[in-house]
């Protein structure tokens, strides 16, 4: 009896994850593609067809011969949707990039830090997010305005004269990014560095590598998988970002998240910004799923 | 392997006052904090000596061997190699590499890379760097496994990976740190043997750390006995056994009876001494301790016989006992003999000849007896 439970309750365990990916991924993620499909209207819900489940099955086919793929053509036709797509993933990409060469010594040090203030230091990169995400982003609005705290310290020290301009250029964007995820990409990266041998680095320098290029043999190669995690929990978020650049950013700053929200609330064009979103989602999981292919393939190389 | 056994036996560059230390300790201590782990250590180590540091864990041979390879600097004193002071040079560029316990193979490269990684530090051209690989992987006899990662090798290929590693770049000093720590009993004995073998062909100088006194014993040319950071015995294994210097060394190699007492005669390099055990012992000493000073005569158990009539020279060196305990190991048996002040000394017998029977049973009145150089008598 009690095995039988127990085999119950390890299947249990296991269908939870993937509960939880249909009822809170795949079935949104079926409704906006269903609605991407649909044509706009001026009507409650802003889009035809509406599906009648009373209409029997006969109507539902019915219904379903109207679906189209107009707003994707429409999405390939205006090049202010191709462009903000690139440039999202370009202002993603840097951010990226930045967010890592701040976060990869800040783990290191973390990781080599001593033992007991380790905790601490988790504890202070996890502290930001006890503010609201909102107020932190205002809050460099008031650091970053040509009047603000930055300008004023550099002039105060003589270092410039003229207050620096950058709020509302893609600079603040990417202060905006880094600042906010960086958290994401310590903490993969500390445990991956945390966790590693250090009488490898030992080995490389016995081996006659100086202490620079033992790390980048092995110390780093090591620490990739945190690497790739971070990267990727900083990019696919950053993508589709939306606060940072409405409040930091532009006018003329073209990102994919601003412009599917126009779409949406300003167009009420509910058809159409779906169709916008699910593009998005396969510029992110297409490249990662290759990504993931490429390196299961390589891990079962070596045996 | 006999010619090697005796090449083994004139090798003893430490007794030749000509020959110089390739390796050279001179009053090296390290401290952590409050600890000190090496203590004002000296020592010397010769060209092609296989050397072991040996002592329990935390005495300060793997700190000692640490400062050798350049991980650790000493607090103060130096240490010079092939005349050259090692002071502020730093691991990378030491002409000694290390073997380390936990193996620190590179877990993202293959056999092939990882022991072409020193190698390829060293700028060595590609085409070497091959030669000098399959060499190595021939002399580890890993030749089939050149494409796999460390985790698709079992411990034992584990272990050889590392040694060719630290072998790959022909170091003047092979430094290993436990190399045999965590392969099972079997083939620990083997790979002591290829051990010794490797380190004669390549003529290398071999520096190893071990808490493990049989393998010790086994490989070593001369053994450093080490307790809290200090040089307790430097000497080969046969006078660390048979002479030690100390209670220390004495009770830490091997299995020994201890008898205390106090010198009574001293005459023709022979001590006669009273122990507390009921019995006067007389044993041959280089020393003339005075008449009273207390001494210490330490006789392995092999070296002690046991029969069931009293020796003619008893009472001097034999004293009654009763048999508390046997164990039989198969290639000997050990017996626990209880005196009649209640110690109990051990004695083995080697079982020479196949017998179902043992040859004294438990609780039998027996004597024990030994020789007058059976043992050695000890000043502390």
């Amino acid at each position: 009896m009690a095995r039988v439970a127990s085999a119950l309750f390890s299947r249990l365990v296991i269908i939870i994850p993937y509960a939880w990916l249909l009822f809170f991924f795949l079935i949104p993620f079926f409704i906006v593609f269903r609605i991407s499909l649909s044509q706009t209207a001026v009507a409650m819900p802003p889009y035809t067809p509406v599906f009648d489940l009373f209409g029997g099955l006969s109507g539902i086919m019915e219904k379903a011969r109207e679906f189209s793929l107009d707003n994707y053509v429409w999405l390939t036709e205006d090049v202010l949707y191709f462009n903000a797509y690139v440039s999202s993933v370009i202002i993603a990409g840097i951010s990226t990039i930045l967010t890592l060469m701040i976060a990869y010594p800040v783990a290191y040090g973390m990781a080599k830090a001593p033992k007991s203030i380790r905790p601490t230091l988790l504890m202070l990169v996890i502290l930001p997010f006890w503010t609201s995400f909102l107020i932190r982003v205002y809050a460099w609005i008031a650091i970053l305005k040509p009047e603000g705290l930055l300008n004023q310290f550099l002039m105060s020290i003589n270092v410039i004269d003229q207050p620096l301009i950058i709020l509302n250029t893609n600079w603040a964007i990417y202060i905006g990014i880094v600042y906010s995820y960086l958290p994401f990409m310590v903490l993969p990266i500390y445990s991956s560095l945390e966790k590693m041998d250090h009488t490898l680095t030992e080995a490389a320098l016995d081996l006659g590598c100086t202490p620079f290029s033992a790390f980048w043999q092995v110390t780093f190669p090591l620490s990739l998988a945190g690497v790739v995690a971070g990267c990727l929990l900083v990019f696919i978020p950053a993508v589709g970002e939306f606060v940072i650049p409405d409040l930091l950013g532009g006018s003329e700053t073209l990102m994919i998240g601003k412009t599917l929200w126009n779409e949406f609330n300003a167009n009420r064009d509910w058809p159409v910004s779906s169709a916008v979103a699910t593009i998005l989602l396969l510029i992110l999981v297409i490249p990662i799923v290759f990504f993931q292919n490429a390196q299961a393939k390589a891990d079962s190389e070596g045996r | 392997m006999k010619s090697l056994g005796s090449i083994r036996r004139s090798f003893a560059p430490w007794a030749d006052p000509a020959s110089k230390p390739f390796i050279s300790v001179r009053n090296v201590t390290k401290r952590f904090g409050d600890f000190t782990a090496v203590d004002d250590l000296s020592l010397d180590i010769y060209t092609r000596e296989f050397f072991a540091l040996l002592g329990a864990s935390g005495c300060g041979k793997s700190t000692l061997l640490r400062m050798l390879a350049g991980f650790e600097q000493p607090t103060s004193g130096e240490i010079i190699l092939d005349g050259q002071s090692l002071a502020g040079i730093p691991p990378y560029r030491r002409p000694v590499n290390m073997m380390f316990q936990s193996y620190a193979l590179f877990p993202h490269m293959t056999v092939e890379t990882n022991i072409a990684f020193g190698l390829k530090q060293d700028g060595m051209p590609k085409a070497d760097i091959a030669e000098r690989v399959g060499q190595m992987l021939k002399l580890v006899k890993l030749e089939k496994f050149a494409k796999r990662k460390p985790h698709q090798l079992s411990g034992g290929q584990r272990q050889r990976v590392a040694l060719a590693r630290s072998l790959a770049k022909r170091p003047k000093v092979l430094l290993l740190d436990e190399p045999l720590g965590a392969l099972d009993k079997k083939l620990r004995e083997e790979t002591q043997f290829e051990l010794m073998d490797l380190q004669q062909e390549l003529g290398l100088t071999f520096v190893v750390v071990t808490h493990d006194q049989e393998e010790a014993m086994t490989m070593a040319d001369r053994i450093a006995v080490m307790s809290h950071g200090k040089v307790v015995q430097v000497a080969t294994p046969a006078e660390i056994y048979e002479a030690p210097n100390s209670r220390f060394v004495a009770d830490f190699i091997g299995d020994v009876n201890i008898f205390d007492g106090t010198v009574s005669a001293a005459e023709n390099g022979y001590l006669r001494i009273e122990t507390g055990n009921g019995f006067p012992v007389r044993m041959a000493s280089p020393d003339r301790p005075a008449v009273g000073a207390k001494a210490a005569v330490a006789i392995r158990p092999e070296k002690i016989r046991v029969s069931r009539q009293a020796p003619a020279h008893a009472p001097v060196n034999a004293v009654e006992g009763e048999i508390w305990d046997i164990g039989y190991l198969g290639d000997m048996t050990v017996f626990h003999i209880r005196l009649k002040d209640g110690r109990v000394v051990k004695a083995s017998l080697l079982n020479a000849v196949r017998a179902v029977e043992d040859p004294f049973g438990y609780d039998q009145q027996v004597w024990i007896s030994f020789g007058e150089d059976a043992g050695v008598v000890l000043k502390d």
